[in-house]
């Protein structure tokens, strides 16, 4: 096999891993600390409750994100050094930033979290959580604004000299259009999740105590302002979705065109939900059709003008000459794999609208104290915190997938970006030990998270006398 | 000063310190076997860093993000060259790094374990291999002309590279004895403080001969002076340890870490990766550089922002400052289908 081809799925299985966790440790730690937040204003011991449930599986989860995390900044020197030599006047510095910012913040109050329950006063204690989700969220900043120089290089000048691309304006690269869309996106998206995650394991946890009372109303509380949050997430992702496409039909048309499987330009565009056929141009049959959502999607209007592949394909060859990379990835130039993209961006919306769709459900069905019954809700509970993750997955494979054969949009292919240097048995080691252990631990870990659910919210322990050296910790390993 | 030195200075901070903090870690989770007897002292141990063993760790995100931004040549001829090597440091601090959280989230003999295993190996493969690729950065690798590493996995395990490798290995495994010895009272104290009597005697004769060819093969005045005073740092901190002040000791054992790594880099200088080929490139601080307007708004954020990590995460030291003993251990609460 090629190294090229062995990187690119090691890129994407170790980056699509790391990401399951990534959207719930955001939106959790904001869910938790809100719920600590309530506790320490009102003083209802509900609230501590669910603080202290949700914030076992908030580190179940924390865990594993951030330990898969350390691999995403090395890779790029290990398997794409010409990338790295290429970009990292550019691409270094916001890892860098990322690092100081908000990896030490994350790292070291959750430090004072776990253990600090004895150790600082409550208000303290309530802020540290706090802390560590500014932490996530200056992580996403930074590693977005990265990610969306790739996407649309803005703020570089190319040196001849050097045969690299240098940093001529951090501001342009930090308030990148795309940046400016994506995080929004991103970040909502991520709430969502960790919304959809509290209302379906509180929802399921509600419907097994209806026999305890005090249990059932604070499972209620759980429900019910998770799917207020879930809600209020959604609507921000579909707005801000619809500002990215956009955008991204702006800077990046062929990823819009490849979103639909758009082979030649069109005005009233139509939109897709289902197709059959081989998605390459020549026997696509639509099955269901919404006329003009696509250019909607893309442009604002019901009759905007979308580019299709076969122009832009054409467009690209004049202005970058034949693609270099075209042999590894796509039918022809300049194309990704149009039924990846086609498929990945109808996912991600309608998972995403699925949940969202669950969300306001259940938020319904729980009025004024009920618990309804039934299978069908029993596998809504399972599936809330399942559709937000697979939507994110979907959500980076589309817009990852669908820049390509660009590493770095309009300046440097993939196949440019590979190691020289590195071997593919080399890489196909470490392909392989990453898929295992990551494959061993997913088990563990949705293990342990079923068995934390399954538990259920601890009673609060006996409040301890005034401070004593001697008595055992309140938290420990 | 040159703001690529500024930088190497700057990411000479950050491995030092790495070393210094995460070598205590290491340490503590390398001697999980010898100085744990039951189940109680075992957390006990893993108590000592519970909350600080992450923040530690991120010293090596933010050095390699930093050599990525400031020296991307240096990172890619680095990373994509000792690709097994860091392979199996990257494998190591994923399943040791959630064993400390998932150890204490389950029941059982079995569990509890195989978590152990983790941290155990986990903790043992960076400590030598850091100490290992450190001595070949130093030494100089082959590097051809492009700039590009041609040497494979066995090139990097020559004796001095081995001999690093002990090294580091020994200075963390003195310096987490240490630790313990610092952070715990009762039995395992006073254990922790005879181990680290006779694992340093041992670190400190390794660790000369280690400084002393390295002073030999790349040294000038300065990094001999700071190897001295690493070799002077390790022996007083012995003697600490003698006369029962650990607090002392593990200064010793810091500054000695941190003296021994600022002379390392003091050797490279100013190459960050000399070549051992007639025909080859050498990547030194001016031409594995990034632009010197990446480098300005790098310092910017530096010099803003190291500060206020160093204040917040000495405050995180401040408030777990206590010592544990097995009596500080509570009843664990994991529930008992976790298996």
């Amino acid at each position: 096999m090629d190294p090229l081809d062995i990187a690119r799925w090691q890129f994407g299985i170790v980056t699509v891993y790391h990401f399951l966790f990534v959207p719930i440790t955001i939106g959790l730690s904001a869910i938790v600390a809100g719920y600590e937040t309530a506790w320490v204003r009102t003083g209802h011991e509900h609230w501590l409750r669910l603080t202290k449930f949700f914030g076992k599986l908030f580190l179940i989860n924390f865990a594993i994100g951030v330990v898969t995390g350390i691999v995403q900044e090395f890779q790029f020197g290990m398997n794409w050094s010409d990338y790295s030599r290429f970009v990292g006047d550019i691409f270094g510095a916001p890892l860098a930033i990322e690092g100081l910012l908000a990896f030490f913040l994350e790292s070291t109050f959750l430090g004072l979290w776990i253990f600090g329950w004895d150790r600082l006063p409550a208000r303290v204690h309530a802020a540290c959580i706090w802390i560590v989700h500014v932490g996530t969220l200056l992580s996403a900043y930074f590693i977005l604004a990265a990610n969306s120089w790739m996407q649309h290089p803005v703020g570089y000048r190319f040196n001849p000299d050097t045969g690299r691309a240098e940093l001529h304006d951090f501001a342009a690269v930090l308030l990148n259009k795309v940046q400016l869309a994506t995080f929004p996106h991103v970040v909502l998206s991520a709430y969502l999740t960790g919304a959809g995650f509290v209302v379906g394991v509180a929802f399921w946890s509600m419907r097994r105590t209806r026999d305890e009372e005090d249990d059932r109303r604070m499972y209620l509380r759980a429900v019910r302002t998770g799917a207020a949050v879930a809600l209020v997430a959604a609507l921000g992702v579909v707005v801000s979705g619809d500002v990215q496409g956009k955008i991204m039909t702006d800077v990046q048309p062929m990823k819009m065109a490849a979103a639909e499987g758009l082979y030649d330009t069109t005005d009233h565009a139509p939109f897709s939900l289902l197709t059959i056929g081989k998605l390459d141009g020549s026997t696509a049959t639509n099955i269901i059709e919404m006329p003009g959502l696509l250019s909607f999607l893309g442009t604002g209007h019901f009759d905007g003008e979308v580019q299709g592949i076969n122009q832009l394909r054409a467009e690209y060859r004049r202005t970058y000459g034949t693609d270099p990379g075209a042999a590894y990835y796509s039918p022809g130039d300049y194309t990704p794999i149009v039924p990846v993209t086609y498929w990945s961006f109808r996912l991600m919306i309608g998972l995403g609208l699925l949940a969202a769709a669950g969300a306001a459900l259940i938020l319904l069905a729980t009025r004024r104290g009920r618990a309804p019954t039934g299978r069908f809700w029993l596998w809504l509970a399972i599936a809330m915190p399942l559709l937000p993750v697979a939507a994110n997955s979907f959500g980076w494979i589309f817009t990852e997938m669908g820049r390509q054969p660009w590493a770095v949009f309009g300046l440097m292919t993939t196949a440019q970006a590979v190691s020289p240097g590195v071997g593919a048995g080399t890489v196909l080691t470490s392909l392989l030990a990453f898929t295992v252990v990551y494959a061993v631990l997913a088990v563990i870990e949705v293990r342990l998270v079923l068995t934390y659910i399954r538990a259920g919210a601890e009673p609060l322990p006996e409040p301890v006398g005034p401070d004593d050296t001697d008595r055992p910790l309140a938290f420990a390993y | 000063m040159e703001l690529t030195t500024v930088w190497f200075c700057l990411i000479a901070v950050l491995w030092i310190g790495y070393f210094t903090l995460e070598g205590f870690d290491f340490g503590v989770g390398m001697l999980l076997p010898i100085l744990a007897h039951d189940e109680v002292e075992r957390r006990v141990l893993i108590n000592t860093i519970g909350p600080v063993w992450d923040g530690n760790e991120v010293w090596l995100l933010v050095a390699g993000g930093a050599t990525f931004a400031a020296f991307p040549e240096w990172y890619a001829t680095l990373f994509s060259g000792f690709y097994l090597p860091l392979l199996l440091i990257l494998l190591a601090l994923i399943v040791r790094g959630v064993a400390f959280e998932y150890r204490a989230k389950g029941h059982g003999v079995a569990w509890r374990g195989r978590w152990d295993i983790a941290i155990i190996v986990g903790s043992w493969v960076p400590a030598v291999l850091w100490g290992v690729a450190f001595a070949d950065i130093v030494h100089g690798v082959p590097i051809a002309a492009d700039g590009e590493y041609v040497g494979g996995f066995f090139n990097l395990l020559h004796p001095y590279a081995l001999l690093g490798g002990l090294t580091t290995a020994l200075l963390f495994l003195t310096h987490g004895a240490v630790f313990v010895s610092l952070k715990t009272d009762g039995p395992i104290r006073h254990e922790a403080r005879a181990l680290a009597a006779r694992l340093g005697i041992l670190a400190a004769g390794v660790t000369v001969a280690f400084l002393l060819w390295t002073q030999l093969d790349s040294g000038d005045l300065a990094s001999g002076l700071l190897f001295v005073g690493a070799a002077v740092a390790l022996v007083a901190g012995l003697v600490a340890v003698g006369a029962a002040r650990e607090g002392w000791a593990f200064c010793g054992t810091f500054v000695a870490i941190a003296l021994g790594v600022a002379g390392l880099f003091v050797a490279l200088f100013p190459d960050v990766m000399p070549t051992t080929l007639a025909d080859g490139a050498s990547l030194t601080t001016t031409n594995a550089a990034a632009t010197a307007y990446t480098l300005k708004i790098m310092t910017v954020v530096a010099a803003v922002f190291t500060p206020l990590v160093l204040l917040y995460q000495s405050w995180s030291y401040w408030v777990f400052r206590r010592r544990i003993t097995v009596e500080h251990i509570p009843a664990d609460h994991a529930p008992a289908t976790a298996r």
